[in-house]
Protein backbone atom coordinates (compact mmCIF):
# COMPACT_ATOMS: atom_id res chain seq x y z
CA UNK A 1 0.00 0.00 0.00
CA UNK A 2 3.14 2.57 1.02
CA UNK A 3 4.41 2.20 -2.44
CA UNK A 4 1.32 2.62 -4.25
CA UNK A 5 0.89 5.89 -1.76
CA UNK A 6 4.31 7.56 -2.04
CA UNK A 7 3.63 9.20 -5.98
CA UNK A 8 0.76 10.70 -4.90
CA UNK A 9 2.37 12.34 -1.83
CA UNK A 10 5.01 13.51 -3.71
CA UNK A 11 2.44 14.92 -6.30
CA UNK A 12 0.94 16.54 -3.56
CA UNK A 13 4.14 17.55 -1.73
CA UNK A 14 4.66 19.95 -4.68
CA UNK A 15 1.31 21.68 -4.63
CA UNK A 16 1.58 24.38 -2.56
CA UNK A 17 -1.67 25.85 -0.27
CA UNK A 18 -4.64 24.39 -2.44
CA UNK A 19 -2.97 21.61 -0.71
CA UNK A 20 -4.93 21.90 2.44
CA UNK A 21 -8.48 22.08 0.52
CA UNK A 22 -6.89 19.26 -1.04
CA UNK A 23 -6.35 16.79 1.31
CA UNK A 24 -9.66 18.12 3.39
CA UNK A 25 -11.84 16.84 0.54
CA UNK A 26 -10.10 14.33 0.10
CA UNK A 27 -10.37 13.17 3.23
CA UNK A 28 -14.37 13.52 3.25
CA UNK A 29 -13.93 11.03 0.44
CA UNK A 30 -12.34 8.26 2.30
CA UNK A 31 -13.82 7.96 5.26
CA UNK A 32 -16.78 6.00 3.63
CA UNK A 33 -16.29 2.96 1.70
CA UNK A 34 -12.79 1.98 1.40
CA UNK A 35 -10.16 3.65 -0.68
CA UNK A 36 -6.34 4.06 -1.08
CA UNK A 37 -6.28 7.00 -2.27
CA UNK A 38 -4.33 9.41 -0.68
CA UNK A 39 -4.12 8.53 2.86
CA UNK A 40 -2.34 5.65 4.64
CA UNK A 41 -5.93 3.78 5.85
CA UNK A 42 -4.46 0.42 7.56
CA UNK A 43 -6.10 -2.33 8.24
CA UNK A 44 -7.08 -4.11 11.73
CA UNK A 45 -3.64 -5.86 11.78
CA UNK A 46 -1.70 -3.63 10.71
CA UNK A 47 -3.06 -1.67 13.19
CA UNK A 48 -2.18 -3.94 15.52
CA UNK A 49 1.37 -4.35 14.85
CA UNK A 50 2.27 -0.70 14.31
CA UNK A 51 0.83 -0.04 18.20
CA UNK A 52 3.38 -3.32 19.02
CA UNK A 53 6.25 -1.87 17.70
CA UNK A 54 5.52 1.59 19.05
CA UNK A 55 5.66 0.15 22.73
CA UNK A 56 8.53 -1.93 22.05
CA UNK A 57 10.17 0.93 21.27
CA UNK A 58 9.14 3.13 23.58
CA UNK A 59 9.28 0.52 26.55
CA UNK A 60 12.48 1.63 27.84
CA UNK A 61 11.76 5.37 28.43
CA UNK A 62 8.28 5.00 28.78
CA UNK A 63 8.63 5.97 32.73
CA UNK A 64 10.64 8.86 32.16
CA UNK A 65 8.32 10.00 28.98
CA UNK A 66 5.13 9.96 31.65
CA UNK A 67 6.89 11.93 33.91
CA UNK A 68 8.39 14.40 31.00
CA UNK A 69 4.80 14.70 29.50
CA UNK A 70 2.99 14.73 32.19
CA UNK A 71 5.07 17.00 34.52
CA UNK A 72 4.35 14.07 36.93
CA UNK A 73 0.55 14.47 36.93
CA UNK A 74 0.21 10.68 35.92
CA UNK A 75 1.13 9.67 39.34
CA UNK A 76 -1.58 11.37 40.84
CA UNK A 77 -4.04 10.07 38.53
CA UNK A 78 -2.91 6.79 39.52
CA UNK A 79 -2.82 7.60 42.88
CA UNK A 80 -6.76 8.72 41.93
CA UNK A 81 -7.28 5.73 40.88
CA UNK A 82 -6.67 3.00 43.64
CA UNK A 83 -8.17 5.76 45.91
CA UNK A 84 -11.29 5.13 43.87
CA UNK A 85 -10.39 1.47 44.07
CA UNK A 86 -9.84 1.09 47.84
CA UNK A 87 -9.20 -2.51 47.50
CA UNK A 88 -9.20 -4.27 50.73
CA UNK A 89 -6.98 -7.10 52.02
CA UNK A 90 -7.92 -10.02 50.27
CA UNK A 91 -8.39 -8.64 46.25
CA UNK A 92 -7.91 -10.16 43.39
CA UNK A 93 -6.92 -7.36 40.72
CA UNK A 94 -6.19 -7.71 36.66
CA UNK A 95 -4.52 -5.21 35.58
CA UNK A 96 -4.44 -5.23 31.60
CA UNK A 97 -1.89 -3.17 29.94
CA UNK A 98 -0.29 -3.32 33.19
CA UNK A 99 3.38 -3.37 31.16
CA UNK A 100 5.75 -1.49 33.44
CA UNK A 101 3.53 -2.23 36.67
CA UNK A 102 2.45 1.09 38.03
CA UNK A 103 -0.67 0.57 39.12
CA UNK A 104 0.19 -3.33 40.40
CA UNK A 105 3.18 -1.52 42.68
CA UNK A 106 0.35 1.02 43.96
CA UNK A 107 -2.35 -1.34 44.54
CA UNK A 108 0.52 -3.56 46.46
CA UNK A 109 1.67 -0.68 48.53
CA UNK A 110 -2.25 0.06 49.32
CA UNK A 111 -3.46 -3.42 50.36
CA UNK A 112 -0.22 -3.23 53.00
CA UNK A 113 -0.94 -0.36 54.18
CA UNK A 114 -4.56 -1.33 55.00
CA UNK A 115 -3.13 -4.71 55.93
CA UNK A 116 -1.11 -2.81 58.17
CA UNK A 117 -3.47 -0.63 59.75
CA UNK A 118 -5.35 -3.67 60.12
CA UNK A 119 -3.25 -5.21 61.80
CA UNK A 120 -2.88 -1.83 64.64
CA UNK A 121 -6.56 -1.66 65.26
CA UNK A 122 -6.78 -5.21 66.26
CA UNK A 123 -3.55 -4.99 68.41
CA UNK A 124 -5.23 -2.00 70.16
CA UNK A 125 -8.40 -3.72 71.23
CA UNK A 126 -6.69 -7.43 71.99
CA UNK A 127 -5.23 -5.42 74.96
CA UNK A 128 -6.45 -7.55 77.41
CA UNK A 129 -7.07 -10.89 76.54
CA UNK A 130 -7.16 -13.93 78.33
CA UNK A 131 -4.13 -16.24 78.73
CA UNK A 132 -5.74 -19.02 76.38
CA UNK A 133 -6.64 -16.65 73.66
CA UNK A 134 -3.17 -15.46 73.95
CA UNK A 135 -1.94 -19.16 73.10
CA UNK A 136 -4.86 -19.47 70.45
CA UNK A 137 -3.11 -16.77 68.48
CA UNK A 138 -0.19 -18.24 68.45
CA UNK A 139 -1.06 -21.21 66.32
CA UNK A 140 -2.77 -18.75 64.15
CA UNK A 141 -1.79 -19.14 60.39
CA UNK A 142 1.72 -16.53 59.96
CA UNK A 143 0.45 -13.24 59.28
CA UNK A 144 0.47 -12.50 55.65
CA UNK A 145 1.64 -8.92 54.97
CA UNK A 146 -0.60 -8.62 51.90
CA UNK A 147 -3.72 -10.63 52.83
CA UNK A 148 -4.27 -13.37 50.27
CA UNK A 149 -3.96 -10.23 47.92
CA UNK A 150 -2.75 -10.82 44.31
CA UNK A 151 -2.58 -8.73 41.00
CA UNK A 152 -1.96 -10.01 37.80
CA UNK A 153 0.02 -7.85 35.29
CA UNK A 154 -1.54 -8.60 31.72
CA UNK A 155 0.18 -6.87 28.80
CA UNK A 156 0.33 -7.78 25.04
CA UNK A 157 3.77 -6.71 24.71
CA UNK A 158 6.83 -8.17 26.25
CA UNK A 159 8.81 -5.38 26.02
CA UNK A 160 6.81 -3.46 28.65
CA UNK A 161 6.52 -6.53 30.99
CA UNK A 162 10.11 -6.81 30.78
CA UNK A 163 10.64 -2.98 32.03
CA UNK A 164 7.99 -3.89 34.48
CA UNK A 165 9.42 -7.27 35.75
CA UNK A 166 12.55 -5.22 35.90
CA UNK A 167 11.04 -2.60 37.66
CA UNK A 168 9.52 -5.04 40.38
CA UNK A 169 12.66 -6.66 41.27
CA UNK A 170 14.82 -3.40 41.43
CA UNK A 171 11.59 -1.82 43.88
CA UNK A 172 11.23 -4.79 45.75
CA UNK A 173 7.95 -6.35 44.56
CA UNK A 174 7.78 -9.96 44.85
CA UNK A 175 4.99 -11.29 46.64
CA UNK A 176 1.74 -11.01 44.87
CA UNK A 177 2.57 -10.08 41.55
CA UNK A 178 2.44 -12.54 38.35
CA UNK A 179 3.24 -11.18 35.26
CA UNK A 180 1.04 -12.55 32.08
CA UNK A 181 1.20 -12.35 28.18
CA UNK A 182 -1.38 -11.49 27.04
CA UNK A 183 -4.07 -9.77 24.67
CA UNK A 184 -7.13 -7.69 26.20
CA UNK A 185 -9.84 -8.55 22.96
CA UNK A 186 -8.88 -12.39 24.40
CA UNK A 187 -7.29 -13.08 27.56
CA UNK A 188 -5.92 -16.15 28.78
CA UNK A 189 -8.28 -16.46 32.08
CA UNK A 190 -11.04 -18.57 33.15
CA UNK A 191 -14.42 -16.80 33.54
CA UNK A 192 -15.62 -15.18 36.97
CA UNK A 193 -11.70 -14.98 38.29
CA UNK A 194 -11.37 -11.30 39.26
CA UNK A 195 -12.41 -9.07 42.08
CA UNK A 196 -11.53 -5.95 40.06
CA UNK A 197 -10.19 -4.93 36.47
CA UNK A 198 -8.34 -2.10 35.34
CA UNK A 199 -6.88 -1.31 32.47
CA UNK A 200 -4.93 2.45 33.14
CA UNK A 201 -4.29 4.49 29.57
CA UNK A 202 -4.32 1.09 27.86
CA UNK A 203 -7.28 1.07 26.45
CA UNK A 204 -6.98 3.80 23.76
CA UNK A 205 -4.37 0.96 22.00
CA UNK A 206 -7.14 -1.68 21.56
CA UNK A 207 -7.59 -2.08 18.34
CA UNK A 208 -11.33 -3.71 19.04
CA UNK A 209 -12.30 -1.88 22.28
CA UNK A 210 -15.80 -3.73 22.08
CA UNK A 211 -14.10 -7.05 22.54
CA UNK A 212 -11.97 -5.69 25.15
CA UNK A 213 -14.85 -4.85 27.04
CA UNK A 214 -16.50 -7.93 26.77
CA UNK A 215 -13.20 -9.87 28.08
CA UNK A 216 -13.47 -7.64 30.77
CA UNK A 217 -17.05 -8.70 31.97
CA UNK A 218 -16.25 -12.18 31.34
CA UNK A 219 -13.25 -12.47 33.44
CA UNK A 220 -14.98 -10.43 36.23
CA UNK A 221 -16.45 -12.27 39.11
CA UNK A 222 -20.07 -11.30 39.87
CA UNK A 223 -19.97 -8.18 41.77
CA UNK A 224 -16.81 -7.35 40.19
CA UNK A 225 -15.59 -4.25 39.40
CA UNK A 226 -14.28 -2.72 36.14
CA UNK A 227 -12.14 0.27 36.53
CA UNK A 228 -10.73 2.17 32.90
CA UNK A 229 -8.58 5.59 33.33
CA UNK A 230 -7.89 6.97 30.04
CA UNK A 231 -7.09 10.06 28.18
CA UNK A 232 -10.72 11.31 27.70
CA UNK A 233 -12.20 14.86 25.73
CA UNK A 234 -11.94 18.58 27.15
CA UNK A 235 -15.01 20.62 26.85
CA UNK A 236 -13.83 23.80 27.97
CA UNK A 237 -12.66 25.50 24.87
CA UNK A 238 -9.92 27.62 26.37
CA UNK A 239 -8.26 24.30 28.00
CA UNK A 240 -8.98 22.93 25.07
CA UNK A 241 -7.06 25.13 22.80
CA UNK A 242 -4.35 25.13 25.32
CA UNK A 243 -3.87 21.42 25.47
CA UNK A 244 -3.64 20.94 21.64
CA UNK A 245 -0.86 23.00 21.45
CA UNK A 246 0.82 21.34 24.27
CA UNK A 247 0.00 17.98 22.68
CA UNK A 248 0.83 18.84 19.56
CA UNK A 249 3.63 21.01 19.78
CA UNK A 250 5.91 19.74 22.89
CA UNK A 251 5.28 16.50 23.17
CA UNK A 252 6.70 15.04 19.96
CA UNK A 253 9.36 17.17 20.65
CA UNK A 254 9.66 15.74 23.95
CA UNK A 255 9.78 12.50 22.05
CA UNK A 256 12.29 12.71 19.84
CA UNK A 257 14.96 14.88 22.17
CA UNK A 258 14.17 12.38 25.46
CA UNK A 259 13.00 9.02 23.84
CA UNK A 260 14.90 9.83 20.15
CA UNK A 261 11.64 8.93 19.29
CA UNK A 262 9.19 11.18 17.64
CA UNK A 263 6.58 9.48 15.27
CA UNK A 264 5.18 7.37 18.59
CA UNK A 265 4.73 10.36 20.37
CA UNK A 266 3.00 12.19 17.17
CA UNK A 267 1.35 8.48 17.46
CA UNK A 268 0.27 8.78 21.21
CA UNK A 269 -1.68 12.50 20.63
CA UNK A 270 -3.15 11.44 17.69
CA UNK A 271 -4.44 8.78 18.93
CA UNK A 272 -5.75 10.53 21.89
CA UNK A 273 -7.82 12.57 20.02
CA UNK A 274 -9.47 9.41 17.80
CA UNK A 275 -10.18 8.12 21.10
CA UNK A 276 -14.25 7.64 21.72
CA UNK A 277 -15.66 11.05 24.76
CA UNK A 278 -16.73 10.29 28.00
CA UNK A 279 -20.36 9.43 26.86
CA UNK A 280 -19.45 7.62 24.53
CA UNK A 281 -17.17 5.31 26.11
CA UNK A 282 -20.06 4.75 28.85
CA UNK A 283 -22.11 3.66 26.62
CA UNK A 284 -19.31 0.93 24.98
CA UNK A 285 -19.13 0.49 28.63
CA UNK A 286 -22.75 -0.52 29.04
CA UNK A 287 -23.43 -2.50 25.90
CA UNK A 288 -20.49 -4.91 27.44
CA UNK A 289 -23.29 -5.72 30.51
CA UNK A 290 -22.15 -3.69 33.36
CA UNK A 291 -24.05 -1.66 35.03
CA UNK A 292 -24.06 1.48 37.35
CA UNK A 293 -21.30 2.77 34.57
CA UNK A 294 -20.32 5.95 34.98
CA UNK A 295 -17.10 8.40 35.08
CA UNK A 296 -15.29 10.80 36.81
CA UNK A 297 -13.23 13.40 35.00
CA UNK A 298 -9.78 14.43 36.15
CA UNK A 299 -8.06 17.89 35.29
CA UNK A 300 -11.16 18.98 33.21
CA UNK A 301 -11.52 16.03 31.13
CA UNK A 302 -7.79 15.51 29.89
CA UNK A 303 -8.12 11.96 32.09
CA UNK A 304 -11.34 10.25 32.98
CA UNK A 305 -11.65 7.27 35.42
CA UNK A 306 -14.71 5.17 33.65
CA UNK A 307 -16.32 2.58 36.42
CA UNK A 308 -18.78 -0.09 36.00
CA UNK A 309 -20.32 -3.36 37.96
CA UNK A 310 -20.72 -6.73 36.83
CA UNK A 311 -23.94 -7.86 38.52
CA UNK B 1 0.95 26.03 9.38
CA UNK B 2 0.08 24.59 12.77
CA UNK B 3 -3.58 23.37 11.79
CA UNK B 4 -2.04 21.16 8.71
CA UNK B 5 0.46 19.73 11.15
CA UNK B 6 -1.12 19.08 14.21
CA UNK B 7 -4.31 17.25 13.51
CA UNK B 8 -6.81 18.78 16.01
CA UNK B 9 -10.33 18.31 14.00
CA UNK B 10 -12.06 14.97 15.40
CA UNK B 11 -12.48 12.86 12.63
CA UNK B 12 -15.88 11.02 11.93
CA UNK B 13 -15.40 7.59 14.70
CA UNK B 14 -16.80 5.00 11.88
CA UNK B 15 -13.26 3.70 11.28
CA UNK B 16 -14.08 1.71 14.59
CA UNK B 17 -15.21 -1.66 12.98
CA UNK B 18 -12.53 -2.26 10.18
CA UNK B 19 -9.74 0.43 9.00
CA UNK B 20 -8.57 3.12 11.36
CA UNK B 21 -7.12 6.03 9.49
CA UNK B 22 -2.94 6.49 10.09
CA UNK B 23 -2.28 9.31 11.74
CA UNK B 24 0.52 10.73 9.16
CA UNK B 25 -2.17 12.30 6.58
CA UNK B 26 -0.71 15.87 7.34
CA UNK B 27 2.73 14.58 7.20
CA UNK B 28 1.95 12.70 3.78
CA UNK B 29 0.83 15.75 2.12
CA UNK B 30 3.70 17.08 3.57
CA UNK B 31 6.65 15.09 3.58
CA UNK B 32 9.29 16.49 1.23
CA UNK B 33 11.48 13.19 1.14
CA UNK B 34 11.74 10.31 2.88
CA UNK B 35 12.35 10.78 6.47
CA UNK B 36 10.78 14.15 6.72
CA UNK B 37 8.97 15.24 9.35
CA UNK B 38 7.40 18.56 8.87
CA UNK B 39 7.79 20.81 11.77
CA UNK B 40 6.14 24.50 13.09
CA UNK B 41 9.08 27.03 13.80
CA UNK B 42 7.60 26.79 17.36
CA UNK B 43 8.74 22.91 17.29
CA UNK B 44 11.62 23.74 15.85
CA UNK B 45 12.89 25.90 18.62
CA UNK B 46 11.83 23.42 21.29
CA UNK B 47 13.89 20.88 19.54
CA UNK B 48 16.88 23.21 19.24
CA UNK B 49 16.63 23.93 22.62
CA UNK B 50 15.84 20.53 23.90
CA UNK B 51 18.42 18.46 21.20
CA UNK B 52 21.54 21.20 22.61
CA UNK B 53 20.70 20.42 26.08
CA UNK B 54 20.48 16.42 25.18
CA UNK B 55 23.65 16.68 23.74
CA UNK B 56 25.26 18.45 26.23
CA UNK B 57 24.07 15.79 28.59
CA UNK B 58 24.93 12.91 27.18
CA UNK B 59 27.29 13.24 24.57
CA UNK B 60 26.89 9.71 23.19
CA UNK B 61 23.48 11.39 21.94
CA UNK B 62 24.86 11.74 18.64
CA UNK B 63 21.24 11.77 17.31
CA UNK B 64 20.61 14.59 19.27
CA UNK B 65 23.73 16.61 17.30
CA UNK B 66 22.04 15.61 14.45
CA UNK B 67 18.82 17.73 15.24
CA UNK B 68 20.58 20.12 16.65
CA UNK B 69 21.97 20.95 13.42
CA UNK B 70 19.33 20.50 10.88
CA UNK B 71 17.16 22.48 13.14
CA UNK B 72 19.56 25.42 13.39
CA UNK B 73 21.03 25.20 10.04
CA UNK B 74 18.26 27.77 8.13
CA UNK B 75 20.70 29.97 7.50
CA UNK B 76 23.99 28.11 7.15
CA UNK B 77 22.60 25.60 4.42
CA UNK B 78 21.37 27.83 2.30
CA UNK B 79 24.87 29.95 2.26
CA UNK B 80 26.25 26.11 2.02
CA UNK B 81 24.26 25.24 -1.13
CA UNK B 82 24.75 28.51 -2.94
CA UNK B 83 28.37 28.01 -2.71
CA UNK B 84 28.00 24.49 -3.93
CA UNK B 85 25.93 25.91 -7.09
CA UNK B 86 28.32 28.44 -8.09
CA UNK B 87 31.17 26.35 -8.21
CA UNK B 88 31.76 23.50 -11.28
CA UNK B 89 32.56 20.52 -9.18
CA UNK B 90 29.78 21.26 -6.37
CA UNK B 91 27.22 22.00 -8.60
CA UNK B 92 28.18 18.63 -10.55
CA UNK B 93 27.51 17.31 -6.63
CA UNK B 94 24.04 19.07 -6.15
CA UNK B 95 23.21 17.42 -9.33
CA UNK B 96 24.60 13.81 -8.89
CA UNK B 97 23.56 13.44 -5.15
CA UNK B 98 26.29 11.29 -4.39
CA UNK B 99 26.37 8.91 -1.56
CA UNK B 100 29.07 7.70 0.68
CA UNK B 101 27.73 4.35 2.15
CA UNK B 102 29.01 0.99 2.61
CA UNK B 103 27.43 -0.51 -0.25
CA UNK B 104 28.18 2.28 -2.75
CA UNK B 105 32.09 2.12 -1.70
CA UNK B 106 34.01 -0.35 -3.41
CA UNK B 107 36.38 -1.36 0.10
CA UNK B 108 38.34 -3.88 -1.72
CA UNK B 109 39.81 -1.26 -4.32
CA UNK B 110 40.09 1.44 -1.90
CA UNK B 111 42.03 -0.77 0.62
CA UNK B 112 44.12 -1.59 -2.68
CA UNK B 113 45.25 1.93 -3.12
CA UNK B 114 48.49 2.86 -2.64
CA UNK B 115 49.42 4.38 1.13
CA UNK B 116 48.55 7.42 1.46
CA UNK B 117 45.92 7.88 -0.98
CA UNK B 118 42.43 9.44 -0.16
CA UNK B 119 40.97 6.08 -0.30
CA UNK B 120 43.62 3.93 1.66
CA UNK B 121 43.44 6.14 4.34
CA UNK B 122 39.83 7.01 4.58
CA UNK B 123 39.42 2.87 5.18
CA UNK B 124 42.58 2.87 7.50
CA UNK B 125 40.78 5.75 9.35
CA UNK B 126 37.24 4.22 9.38
CA UNK B 127 38.60 0.76 10.62
CA UNK B 128 40.81 2.17 13.15
CA UNK B 129 38.18 4.33 14.48
CA UNK B 130 35.74 1.42 14.04
CA UNK B 131 33.30 3.15 12.35
CA UNK B 132 31.57 3.17 9.27
CA UNK B 133 29.83 5.74 7.42
CA UNK B 134 26.35 4.16 7.20
CA UNK B 135 25.83 5.42 10.73
CA UNK B 136 24.71 8.85 9.72
CA UNK B 137 21.75 10.33 10.31
CA UNK B 138 19.40 10.92 7.65
CA UNK B 139 17.89 14.54 8.11
CA UNK B 140 14.00 14.95 9.35
CA UNK B 141 13.37 18.09 10.21
CA UNK B 142 15.17 20.37 7.39
CA UNK B 143 12.53 21.74 5.55
CA UNK B 144 14.02 21.97 2.07
CA UNK B 145 14.69 18.48 0.07
CA UNK B 146 17.92 19.87 -1.53
CA UNK B 147 19.02 21.51 2.03
CA UNK B 148 18.57 18.08 3.11
CA UNK B 149 20.69 16.41 0.84
CA UNK B 150 23.52 19.54 1.65
CA UNK B 151 23.33 18.46 5.22
CA UNK B 152 23.57 14.99 4.73
CA UNK B 153 26.43 15.40 2.05
CA UNK B 154 28.26 17.37 4.96
CA UNK B 155 27.44 14.34 7.40
CA UNK B 156 28.91 11.78 4.83
CA UNK B 157 32.01 14.02 4.06
CA UNK B 158 32.92 14.08 7.98
CA UNK B 159 34.66 11.18 8.51
CA UNK B 160 37.09 12.41 5.21
CA UNK B 161 37.39 15.58 7.40
CA UNK B 162 39.11 13.03 10.06
CA UNK B 163 41.30 12.11 7.31
CA UNK B 164 42.38 15.41 6.07
CA UNK B 165 42.80 16.38 9.15
CA UNK B 166 44.59 13.23 10.53
CA UNK B 167 41.82 13.27 13.54
CA UNK B 168 41.08 10.47 15.21
CA UNK B 169 37.48 9.72 16.79
CA UNK B 170 38.48 11.02 20.53
CA UNK B 171 36.54 13.90 21.75
CA UNK B 172 39.52 16.23 21.44
CA UNK B 173 39.74 15.02 17.59
CA UNK B 174 36.06 15.85 17.08
CA UNK B 175 36.44 19.12 18.63
CA UNK B 176 39.40 20.05 16.57
CA UNK B 177 37.11 19.18 13.15
CA UNK B 178 34.47 20.80 14.77
CA UNK B 179 36.35 23.91 15.13
CA UNK B 180 37.21 23.55 11.42
CA UNK B 181 33.74 22.71 10.48
CA UNK B 182 32.45 25.45 12.16
CA UNK B 183 34.83 27.81 9.74
CA UNK B 184 34.10 26.46 6.97
CA UNK B 185 30.34 26.34 7.22
CA UNK B 186 28.77 28.62 9.65
CA UNK B 187 26.53 25.79 10.98
CA UNK B 188 25.42 26.74 14.32
CA UNK B 189 25.58 23.15 15.62
CA UNK B 190 29.61 22.77 14.20
CA UNK B 191 30.23 26.23 16.60
CA UNK B 192 28.24 25.36 19.26
CA UNK B 193 30.24 21.68 19.71
CA UNK B 194 33.07 23.47 19.02
CA UNK B 195 32.63 25.99 21.53
CA UNK B 196 31.26 23.42 24.15
CA UNK B 197 33.08 20.47 23.34
CA UNK B 198 35.99 21.20 25.18
CA UNK B 199 33.88 20.52 28.61
CA UNK B 200 34.37 17.44 28.20
CA UNK B 201 38.60 17.57 27.92
CA UNK B 202 41.24 16.97 30.47
CA UNK B 203 43.58 19.97 31.14
CA UNK B 204 46.00 18.20 29.36
CA UNK B 205 43.97 18.10 26.12
CA UNK B 206 42.18 21.43 26.61
CA UNK B 207 46.03 23.12 26.95
CA UNK B 208 46.99 20.85 23.25
CA UNK B 209 43.91 22.27 21.81
CA UNK B 210 44.01 25.54 22.63
CA UNK B 211 47.64 26.21 21.94
CA UNK B 212 48.34 24.07 18.90
CA UNK B 213 45.18 22.19 17.39
CA UNK B 214 42.51 24.84 17.24
CA UNK B 215 44.86 28.02 16.14
CA UNK B 216 45.87 25.37 13.37
CA UNK B 217 42.02 24.31 12.64
CA UNK B 218 40.83 27.98 12.47
CA UNK B 219 43.18 28.91 9.97
CA UNK B 220 42.81 26.06 7.55
CA UNK B 221 39.29 26.12 7.82
CA UNK B 222 39.94 29.81 6.68
CA UNK B 223 42.32 29.27 3.84
CA UNK B 224 40.63 26.51 2.30
CA UNK B 225 37.85 26.36 -0.36
CA UNK B 226 34.42 24.87 0.47
CA UNK B 227 35.02 21.33 1.33
CA UNK B 228 31.40 20.05 -0.07
CA UNK B 229 32.94 21.48 -3.33
CA UNK B 230 35.28 18.65 -3.64
CA UNK B 231 34.00 14.97 -5.29
CA UNK B 232 35.77 12.78 -2.98
CA UNK B 233 34.33 10.06 -5.12
CA UNK B 234 36.36 10.68 -8.03
CA UNK B 235 39.70 11.22 -6.00
CA UNK B 236 40.49 7.96 -4.03
CA UNK B 237 43.47 7.51 -6.13
CA UNK B 238 44.88 11.36 -5.46
CA UNK B 239 46.76 11.25 -2.13
CA UNK B 240 46.08 13.00 1.07
CA UNK B 241 48.80 16.15 0.63
CA UNK B 242 48.24 16.96 -2.49
CA UNK B 243 44.36 17.07 -2.17
CA UNK B 244 45.26 18.94 0.87
CA UNK B 245 46.87 21.53 -0.47
CA UNK B 246 44.23 21.52 -3.01
CA UNK B 247 42.03 22.66 -1.18
CA UNK B 248 44.29 24.22 1.45
CA UNK B 249 43.88 22.66 4.91
CA UNK B 250 47.66 23.28 6.64
CA UNK B 251 49.80 19.79 7.52
CA UNK B 252 48.35 18.97 10.56
CA UNK B 253 51.09 20.17 13.92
Amino acid sequence: AAAGLCPCRALLARRGGALRALCGSVRGLAVGPETHFGFQTVTEAERREKIYHVFESVAKKYDVMNDSMTLGIHRVWKDILLHKMNPSPGTLLLDVAGGTGDIAFRFINYVRSAQERQLQRKLKHHQNLSWREISESYQEDKFKSLGDSQVVVCDINKEMLKVGKQKAQHLGYSEGLSWVLGNAEELPFDDDKFDVYTIAFGIRNVTRIDLALQEAYRVLKPGGRFLCLEFSHVSNPLLSRLYDLYSFQVIPVLGEVIAGDWKSYQYLVESIRRFPPQEELKAMIEDAGFFKVDYQNLNSGIVAIHSGFKL
Amino acid sequence: GRACLSHTEPRARDGRSGEEEEEEEEEGCYQLYPGHIPTSPLQKALLAAGSAFMALYDPYRHDMVAVLGETTGCLALPNLRDKMKHHPEGYRILQERPRIRLSTLDMAKLRGLPDGSLGREYIRFLEDNKVSPDTRMPPKFVDDEELAYVIQRYREVHDLMHTLLGMPTTILGEVVVKWFEAVQTGLPMCVLGAAFGPIHLSARNLQLLATELAPWAIRSGRNASCILNVYYEQRWEQSVASLREEIGIFPPP
